[in-house]
């Protein structure tokens, strides 16, 4: 079977068909993806257990951000059964649902981190932080003490709960003015340490069970 | 008597010189971070010099920056002589090259002070996006009046690939970076979660196929040709791999998220396109490779043909990779290790960056005055230093990658695990001194072009005249 070549020369000649040739076939793929999961999405949102992120940890999660964490530590545990018996239950869908942008990660440099919290104490929290080295001594993590004297940013962050509360996240008024009390006289470092300790256990799905039998352990 | 139309060859050496510098700028910050993996203090107590600070500073650098500059410039260049015609709208140019440079200056300077949103290769904050977005309609401006004024009536493959890269990268780069302003250096994106996660993916893996396959791909189907003085081995060839690729690629961002909590059912259509994708890839790519046919003692004489045909060897190479890696099974061993960092660095090292030589190379002398490059010695040795260092590097980091993805799900007999997360990295640290080495070499050839460009364009500083468009009757459409 040989298709005429004409009509590929038809669209060849014609500049204005052949970019909206291709407008039509790179979305495709896109739509058939994404429009569905955008469904999916509104349907399962808001499970029972996860509360949007309080002001303390949301200050936390935006210094994670704006320090690139994601760069070296994922926040996403596989359905591998190697993976949970390290780091424990699978990550689920739900959990990342207050997180504008998500961050599961492409690389895991230092481990994941989707279940640190309560995993070491503050204080080795802080001391990690000022120091990797000093808990962890073969560690290539570099120092973040400058952090214990940053202060956190309120505007940036009423800011982002009123963004939040418009986009739909359960913030009501009187959270976000409390904001700026919650935070005050707070570094970013404390922020920061809050945000880590409540990581799998603040955004747990209540009851949740690993998804295969395999990776009961 | 009408005065004769010439190509508009000024903005091109802009963008020459601009890709440049940019490729110097952006190894510098590559090698300096990757020596950063190994020595931590590096960065001497300046948070804008760490890691997680400078990471996107490189690969924005080195792939909007230096790649951004090296396909604005050769698709201006190609769509000038494969339609016999000047650039449309000239000022308008002059903008897109200042506005891009602009760009990339305030790209590379807020995301190392933390004014980033930390979305994987669209880090840059909203009103910087808005800005890009701005350029970017520009650019298609240009181009595609330039494609409307053509006097030749057939639009050569070059310039659908050219063309598809503008579109679909003006499509992604808006529909990611959609946010609510908060302030200058904050915004929280509309999506959130696991359609995040996916709409970043999608858009992440498609600047791939979009900026480093199918831009690059325009810039081999013109240069690949004119170098090997003979025309492309299989036209028709070429118009199945073009719809087949850019109809494909965009189904295959899911395979950034296997076992995730992204829907089994995403993942595993994800996979499916990936396997698929190796078809239009090969074709590519053999289609390249074949038109030397006949010619291939050029290789041995000619550096910039060196530095295409190995390009395109290493194109087919890492697509296969690539498609290899989307295997689930494969998948969960390669995720999240360094054999990734491997995968994208032969791809844009061994592909994009050395059609982008080979490429500039041949460009070069003819938009600056001369017959030829300078020196070709310091090119042969520039082909050397960087397939040596993409070597060094590639190697040292699939064998770091495979090291630790089998140390991580290692199990003893009685079913606990074997290593600690901590076992797994001090087992690697020292291929990241390697893979500095590595980017070492790439970075001194580098600058060995930059010397033997700034020669070349001082030689023929007083020689450069405009070059005639060939007007034929048979022009007009």
């Amino acid at each position: 079977m040989k298709l005429p070549y004409k009509y590929f020369e038809a669209i060849e000649k014609r500049a204005w068909l052949l970019g909206v040739l291709t407008a039509i076939f790179v979305s495709f793929g896109g739509l058939a993806e994404i429009v569905p999961l955008f469904a999916a999405a509104n349907a399962v949102k808001a499970p029972e257990g996860v509360k949007p992120y309080s002001a303390i940890r949301l200050a936390g999660f935006e210094t994670y951000v704006k320090s690139g964490c994601y760069t070296c530590h994922s926040q996403m545990i596989r359905h591998l059964s190697f993976e949970t018996q390290r780091y424990g239950l699978v990550s689920t869908a739900d959990e990342s649902v207050y997180d504008r942008p998500m961050q599961w990660g492409s690389k895991r440099t230092g481990p994941d981190l989707a279940r640190i919290g309560g995993k070491y104490s503050d204080e080795w929290q802080r001391a990690h932080l000022m120091d990797p080295r000093s808990v962890v001594p073969e560690s290539n993590m570099p120092k973040y003490d400058w952090l214990s004297h940053k202060p956190i940013n309120v505007k940036n962050l009423q800011g982002s709960m009123r963004a939040m509360q418009t986009l739909g996240t359960p913030y009501s008024d009187e959270e976000i003015a409390a904001a700026a009390a919650a935070v005050a006289g707070k570094t970013q470092m404390d922020a920061l340490i809050a945000y880590l300790q409540g990581l799998g256990i603040d955004n747990k799905v209540q009851g949740a069970e690993p998804a295969h039998e395999a990776d009961k352990l | 008597m009408q005065t004769q139309e010439t190509y508009n060859d000024g903005v091109i050496r802009l963008f020459l010189l601009a890709a440049i510098v940019w490729a110097l700028i952006g190894m510098t910050v590559g090698v300096y971070i990757a020596a950063e993996l190994y020595w931590p203090n590096m960065h001497m107590g300046f948070p804008e010099l760490t890691f997680g600070r400078l990471r996107p500073s490189h690969t924005f650098g080195v792939i909007f920056a230096f790649g951004g500059s090296a396909l604005i410039g050769t698709s201006f260049y190609v769509a000038q002589r494969t339609c016999h015609t000047r650039l449309a709208f000239g000022g308008l140019a002059k903008f897109v090259f200042w506005g891009w440079q602009l760009c990339c200056v305030l790209a590379m300077i807020t995301v190392p002070f933390g004014i980033t949103q930390s979305k994987e290769y669209a880090e840059p904050e909203w009103w910087i996006d808005i800005l890009i977005a701005i350029v970017w309609v520009s650019y298609g401006i240009v181009f595609f009046g330039t494609i409307a004024r053509r006097r030749i009536k057939h639009i050569y493959v070059a310039c659908w690939y050219y063309g598809a890269f503008i579109i679909a990268v003006g499509l992604m780069h808006i529909v990611n970076n959609l946010a609510i302003p908060v302030s200058l250096t904050r915004s929280i994106p509309i999506y959130s979660g696991v359609v995040d996660a996916m709409v970043q993916w999608w858009y992440g893996h498609n600047a791939v196929a979009f900026i480093l396959t199918a831009g690059f791909l325009g810039m081999m189907y013109y240069f690949v040709p004119r170098q090997a003085q003979q025309p492309l081995w299989s036209y028709r060839f070429s118009i199945v791999n073009f719809w087949a690729l850019i109809s494909v690629y965009m189904w295959a961002g899911a395979h950034h998220l296997m076992y995730t909590a992204l829907p089994d059912w995403v993942q595993s259509v994800g996979m499916a396109f990936s396997i698929i994708l190796i078809m239009p890839s090969w074709g590519s790519a053999a289609n390249g490779l074949m038109t030397f046919n006949g010619v291939w003692e050029r290789v041995k004489t000619d550096p910039a043909a060196k530095f295409m045909v190995i390009s395109l060897v290493f194109y087919g190479a890492s697509t296969m990779e690539g498609s290899i890696m989307a295997d689930k099974t494969v998948n969960s061993l390669s995720h999240y290790t360094d054999w990734t960092v491997a995968h994208v660095h032969s791809g844009s090292l061994g592909w994009v960056a050395m059609i982008t030589i080979g490429s500039l190379y041949a460009m070069a002398p003819r938009i600056l005055g001369m017959g030829e490059m300078y020196s070709k010695k310091a090119m042969e040795i520039h082909f050397w230093l960087h397939l040596l260092g993409t070597l060094i590097y590639v190697i040292a980091m699939w064998f770091a990658g495979i090291k630790a993805g089998l140390m991580w799900r290692a199990l003893n007999p009685d079913g606990t695990l074997m290593y600690s997360f901590l076992d797994s990295l001090i087992a690697i640290k020292s291929m990241y001194v390697i893979r500095t080495v590595g980017g070492l070499f790439i970075l001194t050839g580098m600058a060995i072009m930059a010397w033997n460009m700034l020669l070349t364009a001082q030689k023929g500083k007083g020689s450069i005249e405009a070059i005639a468009v060939p007007v034929e009757p048979i022009a007009a459409h």
